[in-house]
């Protein structure tokens, strides 16, 4: 295995794979709630290619975290047949959809963590998770473009869409800080050069998301209060919604495939 | 509230082709955002190289009833299709 030259924690690494495995899956699915639903064609398909992007990127942590766990699960069990608290995802992206201005905020603020996240796991000591990231960091890096684009236009749009957009960025604002929390899996990650410390992710996130709130005319909230428990898994009553829907047909049909 | 918006004619220069070919058309409130959607419309299956976006308005096109006019005094010159030549055997496939 690559990462045998890599002194660092089997349980710890599985842990932080599943982490970014789960952020993906979870995120993924809640943006494809919106195909055939979106305020326009053109708006669905990306939304849609978005999700389609993050199931992808899904694959790969999840299938890395099963190889590293050696239990025979692969990335398909791993995200079908866990229970809540197994998920490791950020309580972010488990908020609901709400309006598109509510979808949009939630986005543009994880994309601009998953992109500085990604750019600096390019680097990882780990060459497995190195290429994971060389190759979702391409793809993070046009969500965030198009998420920040949009929401300049809502921002800086009528009166309606920015009270929107300000109503949406105070409302998850406080789900942002649990990124950039360290606990034991990241200080082990840090000290085997696999990956970086959150907290230092925190200075670029802020410059990128400053500029682009300052160009949509919106204010980021004063509030310093973090909700945080998602990636040690204690979740929100919304995640159970989502795996009931999306493990649905592997709970009640074991082993179905098409 | 898409019908506010512009439409626009899409053209992408595919992997191997050498020009821009028109593929469809679809709204967006500008151009910036109209390659953005023809990126996600259109190249989902790694189909473009490059991208061009036209504002349907701004394209001027025959009108088909001028068809006639336009097209038939053509079709009764066959003297213009190269198709009178004899090819000697040497010369090959051309």
């Amino acid at each position: 295995m690559a990462s045998a030259g890599i002194a660092v924690d089997r349980a710890a690494l599985f842990e932080f794979l599943t982490r970014m495995g789960d952020n993906t899956l979870i995120l993924g699915h809640r943006v494809s709630e919106w195909c055939g639903h979106a305020p326009v064609l053109e708006e669905d398909i990306a939304l849609a290619n978005t999700a389609l992007d993050l199931i992808g990127q899904t694959q790969l942590w999840l299938g890395l975290a099963g190889e590293v766990e050696g239990k025979g699960r692969n990335a398909d069990a791993l995200a079908f047949l866990r229970d809540a608290a197994a998920f490791r995802n950020c309580l972010l992206v488990e908020r609901p959809n709400g309006d598109f201005g509510q979808t949009l905020t939630r986005q543009f603020l994880f994309d601009a963590w998953h992109h500085v996240m990604l750019t600096a796991l390019t680097r990882s000591a780990d060459p497995r998770i190195a290429e994971i990231a060389a190759k979702a960091v391409k793809e993070a890096a046009y969500h965030l473009e198009r998420s920040s684009d949009l929401v300049i236009r809502l921002g800086d749009g009528t009166d309606e869409s920015h009270k929107r957009m300000q109503r949406a960025l105070d409302d998850i604002w406080s789900y942002v800080g649990e990124l950039f929390i360290a606990d034991d899996t990241d200080r082990a990650m840090v000290e085997a050069g696999i990956a970086p410390d959150p907290a230092s992710l925190r200075l670029e996130w802020d410059a990128i998301v400053s500029e682009v709130l300052r160009e949509a005319t919106l204010k980021a909230p004063t509030s310093a209060y973090v909700h945080k428990g998602g990636r040690r898994g204690v979740h929100t009553e919304h995640l159970g919604y989502i795996l009931a829907d999306m493990q649905f047909l592997q709970r009640a049909y074991p082993g179905a495939t098409w | 509230m898409s019908s506010e918006w512009p439409l626009w004619e899409v053209f992408i220069r595919g992997q191997h082709g050498l020009n821009h070919r028109h593929v469809g058309s679809l709204h967006a409130p500008d151009a910036e955002l109209a390659i953005k959607n023809a990126r996600d419309v259109y190249t989902r299956r790694n189909e473009g190289v490059s991208i061009w976006v036209v504002k349907s308005v701004d394209i001027a096109a025959s009108s088909p009833s001028d068809k006639g006019p336009l097209f038939e005094p053509s079709n009764s010159k066959v003297y213009r299709h190269p198709t009178f030549f004899e090819i000697p055997e040497e010369v090959g496939h051309m």
